[in-house]
């Protein structure tokens, strides 16, 4: 990874009562693909709209290579924008949109002809110069609004959850593309989402946003394997996350029930959210284990089975690739290395349950 | 079937009240009745191709075509304002633009009589501060204004409901590609808006080219439009056949300038902006 090409240093931004972004700090560095990962009204789009030049913040200084570019209006910054709803020129064709940056900046008309054809193959739009955007699907549009974007060589790329719009088989193969233009083109992604998977499948660094503030800062591997706290795991990937009790350390009770684990310095006797990965549970006989359950519910999700079962004080969500019967006494083991010992979050985490349709019952 | 049958009303009401006359205006402008008996002539046709006619009909596309542009320049940015997101006042706005619509016709063009008048409002005022009286009517000035003023809220209106749909990621867009104000107007904002644009024009200048109630109160009739040679032939003088003709040549002109703007607009549009 190279330089830092952004760094935001104590952004705020308020909209009346409402604080959109509460005192933020990071960098980008170049060439880095990054993704802000959030649900709705964490503050990612904001944050995306501050570097691009749409909002300012009320505090704190956004740095472009080492200078402070608060003051510097959007059509002046060296960056583009992919928005969600590709906001393309209906009023033009495919190239005429595509050619808006470059006839802005009086390039000769016989380079941005070239140009305009070098990035329309490189979304795979060859020979759509004359199109009318009312003519293309929603995918097509979205490979306009990049090209268009990219045809300014900017050093960093925005995009506003480019993908959100689409369907699934094509959200798949435009995951692939961007992947592939990043690592081609070598230039900063600055991507937002709210999709885990999305930001899991592109990203080389992830920053996990809720009310404002960052969550945690790290790879797509370590925000799933290590998350820092109850948010960051619930909204990763499905996990269990159980209120429980760090005995001492290297030992915590989980559902009534002491555990082995990889942890300590957390204190003994203290209140702490476990994670455990509904992968990571396996099920057992009901006397090879202290904590047993019920099944209560199973349905089938294609490559697995996604079995609940009901234990002394908490409902297990466990995958597993073996069907069980509804009623079965069974026992949950947990490896030591896969229970993720974490500070008791305040944070309100809604706790999963059951879904309330039965699924098909096996 | 049964849309058909809904469509019915529509089709009896676009027949009475729109084939019908229509038919009789070509009916009275080729036809003449000569002591009963009705024959067909070219004369009405003939007559409309006189001076005196061809220069009142120069004088109404002319002084039309001024309101039209002045009521652009006037709507426009009226529509620009409004459709703002920030403005305030936006409702309050659009009651005070739509209110005189509710108002009769003649009566709000009366109530300029009142104002322009040599002994009119503003006149008094004018005496009252010392500057004397200014001749305000019964000239192309207040035949003008009275078109302003009269068909100004057809011109703001639908630039507005268009600008108002204009995407503000489209307008981001432009900025984040390098333009700055004036160029995300010229390029992105202006042709979009042109749709709008047009039908303010057509909704402007129609009713300004055929009017002759502006024209007669305002000038006093001292500034004759073809609208009040048409409305003589019928009212005073009785010949309907060159009234009716006139009409004709009339609705020719409309349909022409139509074609006209509607090309020019599309065309504006495909190629990117006017600017």
């Amino acid at each position: 990874m190279g330089k830092k090409i952004i760094e935001l240093k104590n952004i705020y931004k308020r909209y009346g009562d409402f604080t959109a972004i509460d005192g933020i700090n990071l960098y980008f560095n170049e060439g880095e693909f990054l993704t802000l990962l959030g649900p709705s009204g964490c503050g990612k789009t904001t944050t995306l709209r501050v570097i691009g030049g749409f909002e300012q913040p009320d505090e704190g200084d956004v740095m472009f290579d080492g200078v402070r570019i608060n003051d510097v209006p959007a059509h002046k910054r060296m960056l583009n924008t992919v928005f969600q709803k590709y906001a393309l020129f209906t009023h033009l064709t495919v190239g005429q949109n595509i050619a808006f940056g470059p006839s802005i900046k009086k390039i000769n008309p016989e380079q941005i002809q070239k140009d305009v054809k070098k990035y329309l193959k490189i979304v795979n739009l060859e020979g759509y110069e004359d199109r009318d955007i009312s003519t293309l699907s929603g995918g097509q549009q979205q490979r306009v609004a990049i090209a268009r974007a990219l045809i300014n060589k900017p050093k960093v790329l925005l995009l506003d959850e480019p993908l959100g719009a689409l369907d699934l088989k094509l959200r798949k193969d435009m995951q692939d593309e961007l992947k592939t233009m990043h690592k081609d083109l070598g230039i900063t992604f600055i991507y937002v989402t709210h999709d885990q998977e999305e930001a899991l499948t592109l990203s080389d660094t992830i920053v996990v946003m809720n009310n404002g503030k960052i969550q945690q800062i790290g790879t797509p591997v370590d925000i799933y394997n290590e998350p820092n706290n109850a948010f960051v795991a619930y909204f990763i990937g499905e996990s269990n996350i159980i209120s429980s009790t760090m005995v001492r350390d290297k030992v915590v009770r989980i559902d009534g029930v002491e555990f082995e684990c990889v942890d300590k310095g957390f204190g003994q006797e203290m209140q702490v959210d476990v994670v455990v990965r509904p992968e990571d549970v396996i099920l057992v006989s009901p006397d090879k284990s202290n904590l047993k359950g019920i099944v209560t519910l199973i349905t089938f999700k294609g490559v697995h089975y996604e079995i609940w079962v009901e234990g002394p004080s908490f409902e297990w969500k466990v995958h597993s690739t073996m069907p069980k019967n509804i009623g079965d006494e069974l026992g949950i083991t947990v490896d030591p290395y896969n229970i993720h010992v974490m500070h008791h979050d305040p944070l309100n985490i809604p706790l999963e349950v059951p879904p309330a349709d039965m699924g098909v019952p096996i | 079937m049964s849309k058909r049958r809904f469509s019915f009303p529509y089709l009896l009401w676009m027949g009475i009240f729109i084939v019908v006359p229509l038919f009789l205006v070509i009916f009275y402008a080729f036809t003449e009745n000569s002591s009963g008996k009705i024959m067909f002539t070219l004369d009405h046709i003939k007559a409309i191709f006189e001076p005196v006619y061809l220069k009142v009909i120069g004088r109404s596309l002319y002084m039309s075509l001024i309101a039209t542009v002045v009521c652009f320049i006037l709507g426009y940015p009226a529509a620009m304002i409004l459709a703002s997101k920030d403005f305030a006042k936006k409702t309050t706005m659009l009651i005070l633009i739509v209110l005189p619509m509710w108002m009769n016709f003649l009566l709000r063009t009366y109530s300029w009589l009142s104002l322009l008048e040599n002994e009119g409002l503003i006149n008094r005022f004018l005496e009252w501060m010392g500057a004397g009286q200014v001749q305000l009517m019964y000239n192309n000035f207040a035949v003008v204004l009275g078109m302003v003023y009269n068909f100004l809220p057809f011109m703001i209106l639908p630039i507005y409901s268009v600008l108002v749909k204009i995407d503000k990621n489209v307008i981001e867009a432009a900025k984040d590609l390098g333009a700055n104000s004036y160029k995300v107007f010229g390029k992105v904002i202006f042709p979009l808006s042109v749709p709008g644009v047009i039908s303010g024009i057509t909704m402007t200048f129609m009713p300004a080219l055929s009017t002759f109630v502006i024209s007669r109160l305002l000038s006093g009739g001292k500034i004759t439009l073809i609208g009040n040679i048409i409305e003589q032939q019928f009212t005073v003088t009785g010949d309907w056949g060159l009234g009716s003709a006139l009409s004709l040549l009339l609705m020719v002109l409309i349909f022409v300038s139509m074609i006209f703007i509607n090309k020019y607009g599309d065309e504006s549009v495909g190629a990117g902006g006017l600017l």
